[in-house]
């Protein structure tokens, strides 16, 4: 029964959390799906993005404004890994690498050389915070996070069905097909990294509201959640989502669920320290599972295909 | 409408790979055109092709197309007066979009991408009459992904994206190559239809002799990266397969006659 009554009790938080990652991991879906470049830069500009917000908003800034900054400043870690990429010629997941390393030492800098920097809700008026998670009353997080979720997602559609957007999905889909049709690849290469980057440093700013800190380790491992998220998403509803504003959905929805099971598991006793542990595990299992059923219908899918292609010579 | 002026292309220069694919080669289109291009393996048909679109810049010479000199221009800035389609049927098409909206990215080709939506009801049914002009039934499959048609359907939908804005050329790289006989036969008739209806300049290669010679008004031969033969008018129309393989012989100094040093 304690059981019961304490993972309801945990519910809030994991929603608002799962909430916020969300935004996250439509931002690496973003790179991971679309653009088909796995992006390691957003370890960093998550954190980036938390220490941009807090050290504004303790400087008396507006938070709504704090947090557009946190989301210019992540566009620009996005720029920095999409110019390594296409600029200088290095794959595109050393470049990643390198940003969020050096996103480290620019975090330190951002936070005065503090690794933690606290925004106490009592002092600051901030958007999100974990205090009221199971407030009834207007404080609560979860209808803003909620909010911001449906209206990235709107934005997205909206963009990704424009001329712009569609450009940028054939430059992940095909990039010789997308040049051969005058697509600049490279540009939007470097776009798709800085929206993606912006979006998780934005997901980072409203992190360390609810936190109530900014802490220079808070994306360690942000990029496993962020798959975490979009892969969950993809195996549990890719069969029903098809639309691509259901599929970026599926992506926020997967990092809800990432957090509930993340409370079940502690709930059953595992300490916050095996989180990370966890974490690598539910991904390696979510990433095998699609992986080990095509290998195991594998013949019955090439029979299917041989057909498909006797019928289209056929006909 | 194109012109290589002594251009030449070197791969690995300096290694126990070079490979000098284009050597000091000239070649003028004249407006309408239509081109086919022979020559054993390795002979430099392909590295043509790409030397004109761009993949990569040429070591030496010019490439004009209109009279506007495009040489260091990048592949996609060529592309605005360039249709191309490609030997691999996977080449030419974004697999997981729609066939709509492969056709409106063609659609774009050479104009500026903006904010406005990707694909206007206009165009939807503009294409719907293209589609059905194609006679693959593909006007009743607009929101399939591209990834679900045969290579066949791919290369039909890929020629109609290339000629959708009429290009100054058009670029066919052994496009039936990798399809079956019949399936070959009717995207080569259907690329006949396509150049002839917009009066296109083109640019075929192919590695069958009847199709080099039935299909297009000019044959071009290539050896070790040079044009070695060009044949056009009345003298095309009635060269014969036994007569190309002589001549090939005898210009390339290879005596083997077979079917293989054309075809491979």
């Amino acid at each position: 029964m304690s059981f019961l009554t304490s993972f309801f009790n945990a519910m809030p938080g994991a929603v608002a959390q799962g909430l916020i990652w969300g935004l996250m991991a439509i931002g690496v879906y973003i790179t991971f799906r679309i653009l088909d470049v796995a992006d390691l830069t957003v370890d960093g500009s998550i954190a980036t993005g938390g220490a941009v917000c807090v050290m504004l908003i303790r400087m008396g800034v507006n938070p709504w404004v704090a947090v557009l900054c946190a989301f210019c400043a992540g566009l620009l870690a996005g720029l920095v890994t999409g110019l390594f990429h296409t600029r200088c010629g290095i794959p595109a997941i050393l470049s990643g690498i390198l940003t969020q390393l050096a996103l480290y030492s620019i975090n330190l800098r951002i936070m005065g050389s503090k690794a933690n920097q606290a925004v106490g809700v009592d002092k600051y008026d901030l958007l999100v915070s974990q205090r009221y998670v199971r407030a009834l009353n207007l404080d609560n997080p979860l209808p803003l996070l909620l909010i911001a979720v449906i209206v990235l997602v709107g934005a997205l559609y909206w963009f990704f069905g424009t001329e712009r957007g569609c450009s940028i999905r054939a430059t992940g889909a095909n990039p010789n097909m997308a040049r051969a049709q005058g697509i600049n690849t490279n540009r939007n290469v470097v776009l798709g990294l800085m929206l993606s980057n912006g979006l998780v440093a934005l997901s980072g700013a409203l992190l360390s509201q609810y936190q109530g800190a900014a802490d220079i380790n808070m994306g360690r491992g942000a990029i496993v959640i962020g798959l975490a998220a979009v892969i969950i998403g993809e195996v549990l509803l890719g069969k029903v989502f098809h639309n691509f504003a259901l599929k970026l959905a599926s992506v926020a929805i997967g990092a809800v669920i990432y957090y509930i099971v993340l409370q079940i598991v502690l709930q059953l006793g595992l300490n916050t320290n095996d989180l990370k542990l966890i974490t690598a595990i539910i991904v390696a299992v979510f990433l095998a599972v699609p992986y080990l059923r095509a290998q195991h219908g594998g013949t019955k899918h090439k029979k299917q295909g041989k057909e498909q292609e006797a019928n289209a010579g056929a006909a | 409408m194109l012109e290589l002026r002594n251009i030449s292309k070197t791969f690995h220069p300096g290694t126990v790979h070079e490979k000098r694919a284009l050597q000091h080669m000239n070649l003028h289109l004249a407006p309408g055109d239509f081109v086919t291009v022979i020559g054993s393996n390795g002979a430099g048909k392909s590295t043509l092709l790409n030397a004109v679109a761009g993949v990569w810049q040429v070591d030496e010479g010019q490439i004009l197309i209109d009279g506007k000199d495009v040489t260091t221009l990048p592949e996609y800035r060529r592309a605005e007066f360039i249709g191309r389609v490609f030997q691999d049927p996977m080449m030419g098409t974004a697999p997981s979009m729609l066939i709509e909206e492969n056709l409106a990215l063609a659609m774009r080709r050479g104009r500026k991408r903006g904010l406005k939506w990707g694909i206007t009801a206009a165009e939807r049914e503009m294409y719907r009459e293209k589609l059905a002009n194609l006679g693959l039934g593909l006007e009743n499959r607009m929101s399939d992904k591209v990834g679900l048609l045969s290579g066949g359907q791919r290369q039909a939908l890929t020629l109609l994206m290339a000629s959708l804005q009429q290009p100054k050329l058009l670029l066919l790289d052994e496009h039936t190559a990798a399809l079956d006989p019949a399936t070959a036969a009717k995207v080569l008739t259907l690329s006949d239809s396509i150049v002839q209806e917009s009066n296109l300049t083109a640019l075929m290669i192919t590695h069958n002799m009847r199709d080099a010679i039935e299909h297009g008004n000019r044959l071009v031969m290539m050896h070790l990266g040079k044009v070695i033969l060009d044949i056009s008018g009345e003298e095309k129309k009635k060269l014969t397969k036994s007569e190309l393989l002589d001549r090939f012989a005898a210009l390339s100094g290879v005596q083997e006659e077979s079917d293989a040093v054309l075809l491979a």
